[in-house]
């Protein structure tokens, strides 16, 4: 007879004592008060901005949206002005191609500093490289451009650059985080004979994580797209200098093939890079 | 004798790399071109003067009690339009995504779903996809044609392409997650709604509240987008400084929109993680 196992067995089989679920009303209820939190911030958001929904659900409202809508038909498709909205699409595709390939370069450059090399490196740039990448990130590209354009002027050059600008901040930190999770087994082997720290990196580092930039670096040209495609409406050029222009003017046979331009750009570049990352990952 | 060879001087692919940096090179020609790209144009003469003079107000940020309380109020008002905008999206997300859920189709746990509602699906997924499809700035764009300057077409723009962006990624978690326990619901003869509570939703709703809460940080970054059109808080102030050259009142926004986004990115982290 081994009475301990018996014991064991006879606890096993009794059931588990029952327990009471906590109270709703808990102060320790953390999800009641985040509730409550939330329903606090989403009624004063509502209360706070004194919406005009009057003016906005009204019989008016709604004829002159309809009408606004109407305007819309038919889509000016005279050859002259298809041209030239064919000129700044191709503008607006370059001005994200480029943002984003410089940003891939900065990124990749701001990357080395902000990330830990090796087990026990000191990094010391590592927290101000972050914080300036995170600053660069925070503000938007649109913002950047209407900065830049006090000394870069009126036209595409300053939505590169604001592109660029915002794209290094979002890159840097992924490709920083992408160097950081590597396999440290290839760099540490390449270190142990001796090698220079240059080396390493385009040897064991960069091999390992390229996949992973490069896939990175195509989200961000999807997203790109569409931030360039709106930088225009503050002088920034591309198609949005030509969907502020016109509809400034009320001119909306015009806007209405500017819009349906950066729909079909958006649609394109969102098929290019998919075709490339199935090539990629092939 | 096995010495270790030595490392070989000259990269064995050199060849290949040259050819694929080149053919970069002949592709970034075009865009160079078309971008108008003239670093040296930065540091002209005509464009170094007005850019140093601008630079050079940034210091000290203006930090008059007056100003102060004006930025408050406009970044209160950026959250606040984040996030009824926000509110709005998912009055439009939710019912689409319950319309576009192929997993609550009741037609489609015998083999194929029946046409109509196939169809119904397809037509709410296209909506979603031309709500998304045209940026935030654009609709701003619009509504401040119908409605006025004012917080209602930002209000208005964010809910209607956010409402399309968590639409469609809501459906998207929905129907990537285990779906059996939600189908056992609907071959017994729960309703939809049921089967949606009680099934998909329990599943699901740490990802989709973690979607929700970085979708709302990325309203607040397009809050300030907006103003630049109109749509009233930091943006639009940001937008009348920058034109008046006020440096000092341009830097102390900056400095008060990256603590207000690195202030959303930690609460979002915060919330996802305490939700996993």
């Amino acid at each position: 007879m081994k009475p301990a196992r018996v014991d064991n067995v006879a606890n096993a089989a009794a059931n588990r004592p029952y327990r009471l679920p906590p109270p709703l009303f808990d102060a320790r209820c953390k999800a009641c008060w985040f509730g409550l939190g939330l329903v606090v911030l989403v009624v004063a958001s509502f209360w706070s901005l004194d919406l005009q929904w009057a003016a906005f659900l009204s019989r008016d409202a709604a004829h002159s949206m309809a009408r606004f809508v109407g305007e819309f038909f038919p889509p000016d498709v005279s050859p002259a002005f298809v041209r030239k909205v064919a000129v700044a699409s191709v503008e607006t595709l370059a001005m994200s191609a480029l943002g984003t390939v410089l940003a891939a370069a900065g990124g990749l450059v701001l990357a080395l500093p902000a990330s830990r090399a090796r087990e026990g490196d000191r990094a010391l740039a590592r927290a101000p490289t972050r914080l300036l990448l995170n600053a660069l990130r925070a503000v938007p590209e649109l913002v950047w451009a209407a900065l830049l354009l006090i000394s870069a002027g009126l036209g595409p050059f300053a939505g590169t650059l604001a592109l660029a600008l915002h794209t290094t901040g979002v890159l840097g930190r992924l490709f920083a985080e992408a160097m950081e999770n590597a396999s440290r087994g290839p760099a540490d082997a390449l270190r142990a004979q001796g090698i220079g720290r240059v080396r390493v990196f385009l040897y064991a580092t960069l091999p390992q994580v390229l996949p992973q930039l490069v896939s990175y670096t195509l989200y961000r040209w999807e997203n790109n797209i569409r931030a360039a495609a709106i930088l225009g409406v503050v002088g920034a050029g591309g198609l949005g200098q030509l969907l502020s222009f016109h509809m400034g003017l009320f001119q909306m046979g015009k806007t209405a093939t500017v819009l349906v331009a950066m729909l079909l750009l958006v649609a394109l570049v969102d098929a290019l890079s998919y075709a490339a990352r199935r090539v990629l990952a092939r | 004798m096995n010495r270790a060879l030595p490392p070989p001087r000259r990269d064995p692919a050199w060849l290949g790399r040259l050819f694929w940096i080149g053919a970069a090179l002949v592709l970034l020609w075009p865009m160079l071109v078309t971008t108008e790209f003239r670093p040296w144009t930065l540091f002209s003469a005509e464009s170094r003067g007005p850019t140093l003079r601008f630079l050079g107000t940034f210091l000290p940020p203006a930090v008059e009690p007056d100003f102060l309380w004006l930025v408050a109020r406009e970044t209160w008002r950026n959250v606040a339009i984040a996030t009824a905008g926000i509110t709005l999206a998912l009055v439009i997300a939710v019912p689409a995504t319950l319309a576009s859920t192929r997993v609550l189709s009741i037609s489609a746990l015998s083999g194929r779903m029946a046409p109509l509602p196939a169809a119904l699906r397809q037509a709410v997924r296209w909506a979603l996809v031309l709500l998304r499809s045209v940026p935030e700035l654009v609709w701003a764009l619009v509504f401040v044609r119908v409605v006025g300057l004012g917080p209602t077409a930002g209000v208005l723009a964010i809910a209607l392409t956010y409402g399309g962006m968590l639409g469609k990624v809501y459906g998207d978690i929905l129907e990537s997650g285990e779906t059996p326990a939600t189908q056992a619901l609907l071959a017994n003869g729960s309703g939809r709604l049921q089967a949606f509570a009680y099934g998909l939703l329990p599943q699901n709703a740490a990802e989709l509240t973690s979607y929700t809460v970085y979708r709302w940080e990325c309203a607040i970054r397009s809050s300030v987008v907006l103003g630049f059109v109109g749509a009233g808080g930091l943006g639009q102030q940001l937008d009348s400084s920058t034109k008046m050259f006020a440096g000092g009142e341009v830097a102390t926004m900056l400095l008060v929109f990256v603590a207000l986004v690195a202030l959303a990115d930690r609460a979002s982290t915060w919330l996802r993680r305490a939700l996993a």
